[in-house]
Parts: structure tokens; sequence; C-alpha cells
């Protein structure tokens, strides 16, 4: 019985130093040398006020925008307070009915050929930032003719929303939603 | 795979095997009390701790008193976040305003973030405040990381030592395996996580217009709650215009740190390592499978050093790599393969359900090994959309039993139990006496190791079954068919391997899982753990036999594949009447 009072003391102790002292420690640094990270990475928009993170996905379904992946968050996509995927089975009938219902509504906005994964199966997060550079490519012209640009301006736009590689070989290539469709408001 | 997810992947191996030895000879150092180069910093602070809490660096345990204190602290963990969680409400540090937990999921989430499973049966970022998350739930992934670490050495100890009943003091290890080792890698990590994206403030949640705003349609309820319906019985529901989105904020660094470095695996957001904020880059992603087998790949370097030779060490490293990567194939090639159900709609052929872009195949199905391969749970994609045979991936790893690097500490006295009976065995076949490190292996070493290696399996068969019959049980799962058996299957088997992922589609906040899933976490943590423990104390007391002509060489490549041998038999004789009737029945289902 007298390892009670280490067990009472040191649970105290380590609480001080794991639960307070260290998460304090890396918020200060982290305050200091990346405070813009810390915060959330946040942009602004055309009006100078936030217009959200860049690292967290938003929902878009004007053609005149680039559509981001489906999300499966509750209550509406992309809600950024229920992260969280579809979580549906490949067998899933519910599942694969609303992937062939994806499928059609990229054919009626005029996509042809294969469609690219990521834009009809649902995220892991719910908040995907990003498209693959294919599925940005399929929606140019669409948001060239609903826009009135030329299919160049957009594809230019595209480019420069486009993330390669990390360090040149990590991840995939991919195209962030929010800052390119920020970018074509501004155009 | 294309050629950048064959380098990254390359790449990761040698990176981790690079850090084995100077990691591994730097905890064999903290743990037999040498002086390392942190000590001149933390040694004061060691001792001040000693001082303040009672305790006698010298005073050696025997195995009894060095289960027990371990029994005592993690009781203490236990009801201290117990209490927490019901009283978060009247806490600080709660800008949301976010109510007290149910008792059954305050006792579920209490006893997983005690054992290390850090199964989550609530969403993270609407049920948490920062106090519990910070104070509570970071300071339990530490300490009972810790746990499982000192728990690994003392089972060393008791190989290595010769005629004696002490295996070394708990809080001694306990104290030092979280300053000189979790600490400063936790630290270090989550500055890097920082510079990365990953969050970390105390701001409250921070609201956004959207550029554009969207809608959905909201069930209309009565006073009571209860859904209205119309006069024909359908649900009335009402058009909701979302103009903006309020996003959440937190200390989550710090938090994903130590998440990934213990094996912990409970994600601050619902969503896990996919958030973005928990998990924002590939190479944020890159980190984090690191950390995951940091710690249990280099142990195995640990033991080797402690144990004199450290090829014992490498042996059993090559097993678990073998392993880890083999399943890591099968997954990438179902994961590349992709849906045929949905290919034929004329999509693309390859299965992105469930993962995220930024990360890639490669880099998804990587974490998906690393994170059950261990006892971690976290996830950066979802289990549950995984084809049937790459969801089969990681169910197996963790069914048989989280030694593929396996929890910290936990994985490495398991996978010695499965040396042990691999020894025994093969030492029957040869008709001599079997030993292991030069101690004779007897029945009460049988014994505990059968316990430590078959006690998960067999709460897993039970509640399994018990599950398919209780209504409330198969009520909770989110697909029909086979797939839904798999739900359960995996559920189940990740709280009794203290692994904590999920097939997350199951609805696992109901009495059943919640209940259960305490106990099967207590059993599944605390059996095996007190199992392994006595049979230090038995080994420690033995005289050290010399290696001689009729010894199995267990540092040699035959033992290895030997010991791999023994472990897919156990694991599939266990294991495979339930696999055919989920993924693989659905693979069937899916491919014709």
């Amino acid at each position: 019985m007298k390892d009670i009072r280490p067990a009472i003391l040191l649970f105290i102790i380590f609480t001080i130093i794991c639960g307070g002292i260290y998460p304090a420690l890396v918020t200060g640094i982290a305050a200091a040398v990346f405070p813009r990270q810390a915060q959330g990475s946040f942009i602004t928009g055309k009006s100078g006020q936030a217009a959200g993170s860049t690292l967290i996905g938003q929902p878009f379904s004007d053609p005149k925008y680039f559509w981001p992946r489906p999300s499966a968050t509750s209550d509406f996509g992309y809600n950024a307070l229920a992260s969280g995927g579809s979580n549906a089975g490949p067998t899933n009938p519910a599942y694969l009915k609303t992937v062939a219902e994806r499928v059609k509504a990229l054919r009626d906005s005029g996509v042809t050929g294969t469609v690219p994964a990521d834009l009809v199966q649902a995220s892991a997060s719910g908040l995907d930032p990003h498209i693959s550079p294919e599925s940005a490519g399929l929606q140019v012209a669409r948001i060239a003719k609903a826009r009135g640009l030329s299919e160049d301006a957009v594809e230019q736009a595209v480019a420069q929303a486009t993330e390669g590689r990390q360090l040149g070989f990590l991840g995939a290539p991919r195209v962030n939603v929010l800052v390119l469709n920020l970018e074509l408001d501004r155009l | 795979m294309n050629i950048y997810e064959w380098l990254q992947t390359i790449l990761y191996f040698v990176v981790l095997l690079a850090l084995v030895k100077p990691l591994g000879s730097f905890m064999a150092k903290v743990f037999q009390g040498e002086r390392t180069f942190l000590s001149p910093v933390l040694a004061p602070f060691e001792r001040l701790i000693y001082r303040v809490s009672g305790v006698k660096p010298e005073d050696e345990m025997g195995w009894q008193r060095y289960a027990g204190a371990m029994l005592l602290f993690n009781l203490v963990l236990f009801v201290a976040l117990f209490v927490m969680l019901l009283t978060q409400h009247l806490l600080p540090l709660n800008p949301q305003k976010v109510p007290a937990f149910t008792w059954q999921l305050a006792l579920n989430t209490a006893v997983s973030f005690t054992t290390n499973t850090n199964w989550q049966a609530y969403v993270g970022e609407q049920a948490a405040s920062y106090f519990t998350q910070m104070v509570g739930l970071a300071v339990h992934n530490f300490v009972s990381a810790a746990t499982g670490i000192v728990i690994a050495i003392a089972v060393i100890r008791g190989f290595v030592r010769r005629k004696t009943s002490l295996l070394g003091n708990f809080w001694v290890d306990l104290t030092r395996c979280t300053l000189y080792i979790l600490l400063p890698i936790s630290l270090i990590f989550s500055l890097v996580l920082v510079s990365q994206g990953v969050i970390q403030n105390f701001s409250p949640y921070k609201s956004v217009p959207l550029v554009q705003s969207t809608n959905y349609d909201k069930a209309k309820m009565d006073d009571k709650g209860v859904a209205l319906k119309d006069a024909k019985g359908n649900p009335v529901s009402e058009n909701v215009i979302v103009k903006e989105v309020t996003i959440p904020m937190g200390p989550v660094a710090s938090q994903e740190a130590i998440k990934e470095l213990g094996t912990n695996g409970g994600g601050f957001f619902n969503a896990n390592a996919a958030h973005p904020f928990e998990n924002p880059t590939p190479l944020s992603n890159f980190i984090e499978i690191l950390l995951i087998l940091l710690i249990p790949g280099a142990l195995t370097y640990t033991f080797g050093v402690m144990a004199g030779n450290t090829r014992q060490g490498w042996m059993l490293l090559g097993v678990m790599l073998f392993i880890l990567i083999t399943t890591f194939g099968v997954l990438q090639w179902a994961e590349s393969s992709g849906n045929p159900l949905v290919a034929r709609l004329g999509v693309q052929s390859i299965n992105m359900e469930g993962k995220e872009v930024r990360f890639g195949l490669a880099g998804s199905n990587l974490f998906t090994v690393a994170t059950t391969g261990t006892s971690c749970g976290a996830v950066n994609s979802m289990h549950d959309s995984l084809t049937p045979i790459g969801g089969m991936m990681p169910l197996s790893l963790i069914l048989l039993g989280e030694i593929i690097f396996g929890g910290v500490g936990s994985g490495l006295y398991t996978m010695l139990a499965f040396a042990i009976i691999a020894v025994f065995v093969s030492g029957l076949m040869i008709g001599r006496t079997p030993e292991y490190l030069g101690k004779k292996i007897e029945v009460r070493e049988m014994w505990m190791s059968i316990l430590a290696i078959l006690t998960a399996g067999i709460v897993v068969l039970i509640l399994s079954g018990i599950a398919m019959i209780a209504p409330q049980a198969v009520a909770a799962m989110s697909n029909p068919g086979a797939h839904g058996l798999t739900e359960v299957l995996y559920a189940i088997a990740s709280m009794a391997n203290n692994n904590g992922s999920a097939f997350a589609g199951l609805n696992a906040n109901v009495n059943f899982y919640n209940l259960f899933g305490s106990l099967a976490m207590t059993i599944g943590r605390y059996v095996p753990a007190i199992a392994v423990l006595a049979m230090a104390g038995s080994l420690a007391g033995k005289k050290y036999i010399p290696p001689s002509l009729g010894t199995l060489p267990t540092d040699k490549a035959p033992f290895a594949i030997w010991l791999t041998l023994v472990i897919l038999i156990v694991g599939a004789l266990t294991f495979f009447p339930a696999l055919a009737l989920g993924p693989i029945v659905e693979q069937l289902m899916m491919v014709n």
C-alpha cells in the first residue's frame, strides 16, 4: 500500500507536465514561429474579410464555380463541425445509387469519358479541400462558359491553385478548390 | 503504384530503419538508469518528482508489486478521467459550452484512454471541451503509452536477470519513459506538425461566411424532439439555408504528436488524422506514420541491447516488417484495383471513397497498415469504405493480436509470448527442452504466453457471437449484409486488442458497445499484461543456461520464418471462419 501515494501524486504531476506545461509550451512556440498555421491557415476573400481556411473545403454547386469532392458530413456537405466520411461499404446498394446520381449530374454538366474517382467518391474527412488535376480539368469548359472567360484564362487559374507533390515525390498532385474559386471571383 | 509512390514508401522504411538503432539504444540507456544527453536538463526534474511523490528509486519490485503498482496507477487514471467527463460542463476551458458525457459513454471513453485503446464513440469537435482534450485525454495518451512500454521493459529484465525476483521500479520506469522519451519527441514533432498547418490554439470556434451558400432539408420536430409527420405519414421537413460555417479550433498539434507516438490514436476531431487540421499535407502524413512505428520498431533494438544480442531484436523486427509489408502490398493492390460496381458506372477504377486526395493511395494505405499493425487506431482514411479484401488487411492485423510492431511495449511483450510458443513447439518437434535467451521454458511460461496471445481472440469471438443475437448490436450496423458483420467484428476486435480504429459506420454509442466494449478493452489490456509480468517474475528467478548444440538459435533467419508461420497459423485457425463470412463473401459478391 506504500504505492498509493506515488500513484496519486505522479498522476497529478504528469497532469501538470503533460496536460499543462507541454501544450502551453507548444502553443507559445507555435504562436511565435508559425502564427498563421497555428490559427488555422485562414485566407481573405474579395472584400478583405476571412473567407475560410485553405485547409477546410467548402460546398460549391453553382456552375460558375469549380465543384469540390462529394462530402458526407451530416446535415449538409462540408459541415466543418461534423467531420467524417460516408463509411459506406463497397457493395452497399444505397451507396452505389448515390455514386450513379453523382455521375449523372456530371454527365448533365457536359462531362464525357471516364470520371475521376475523387470527383464522385466522398472524402474521409468530408472537408477535403482538394480535387485531382484531372477533376479540375474536366470542369474548365463549363466554368469558362458560365463566366464568359476563355478556357485559357480558367486553365491559368487552375495552374495557380495546383500544388505538386510535396518535396517532389510525397503525396499526390492536387488543386485547392476554395483558393481557385476565390481567384476566379477576383478575375 | 507509380514511381513516386514506390519512392515515398521505400524512403519511409529507410528512415524508420535508420532511426531504430539510435532510438533503441537511447531507450536502453534510459531504462538501465544510465546518463543520457538529456540528463543535464532533466535529471534535476526527475529527482524532484521522486522527492515530491515519495518514490525511492533504488527500491526494486517483484512482479506482483510491479503489476500492482501498474494496476493502481491505471485505476487512478480511469477514475480521474471518468469524473472529468461527467463534470466537463463545470470545468474551465470550455468555450463551446459542451455538456457532460452520459455515464455509459464516459465509462467507455475513460476505459478506452486508460487502456491505450482510444476507441471513440463520441464526436471530438462536438462533445469534448478543450480541458477534456488537453488535461484529460492528452495526459492519458502519455501515461498509458508509458505503461505499455515499461511493462515490456520489465519483461525484458525477466529474461535478462538471473536468480532474482526483482524487475525494477514501476514508478521510476514510468517517470523516465515519460520525461526522457515521450515528452521530448512529442515536443519536437508537434512543432513540425504546426509548420505543416496542424492548428494549436485556444481560440473559440471561428465562423466564416460561405463563398456560396448551401442548403439542406431539416426534419421538423415537435416540442418533445419527435419527428413530425404529415397526414400521409411522410416526415415533414423544412429547407434551411446555410450562409456560414463554424470551423473548430483547439490545441491539436500537441495532442496529435503523442497520439501517434504513443500508438494511442484518439483523434481531436471525428475524422481523426484524415481531418485537414490534424494532417494537412503529405509531409505531415509521412511524419505521422513514422511516429506510429517509431517506438515499437526501436523497442526491438532496446530488447536486443538489454538481452546482450542485438540480432535477437532484429529478428523480431524482420518478422514484423515482413507481415506489415505483405499486408500493405495486398491493400495497395485491392484499393488500386478499385470497386467494379463503381467502375461500371463510368468511373475511374480506383477506390477513393473515404480517402483524401492529398495523401494519394500509397500514403493512405501505408497509414492504414501502420495504424492497425500497431494498436494506434488513428486513421487517415475510412476503413469502412475500403474494398472487402482491402478492409480485411487492417482487420487481420488487429486480429493477429497487435504484434506487427504492436502497441508501444504491448506489441513487443505479446511478440515475445509468440516467440516462446514458437520455441516450445519446435522444442517438441526435435525432442529438446525449449529455451529462449538462455532461460528454460516450462509449464508456467507456457501458460502465461498462451494467456497473453489468446485472451483477446477469445473475447472477440465470444462477444461477436453475442452481438449477432443482440438486436441493439445488429441495429447499429450502417451497411447491410456481409459488410455489417465485418463492422461488428472489427469493432469488437479493435476494442479487445486495444486498437481503437473502427469501421466507423457502426453506431457505437449504444449501451451494447459502450458496456461490452469497456469489458473487452479491460480484459484485452490487463490479462496479457499481468500474464507476461508473472512470466517475467518466474523467468528472472531462473539460472542462465549457456547455448549448447541442442539449442534452437533464435537469432537466425530459420527461426524468424518459423515464428512467422506460428503467428499466421494461430491467427488463421482462430479467425478464418469469421473472415470467410465477412470480407471474403463480400469480395466474391463485389467481383461477380
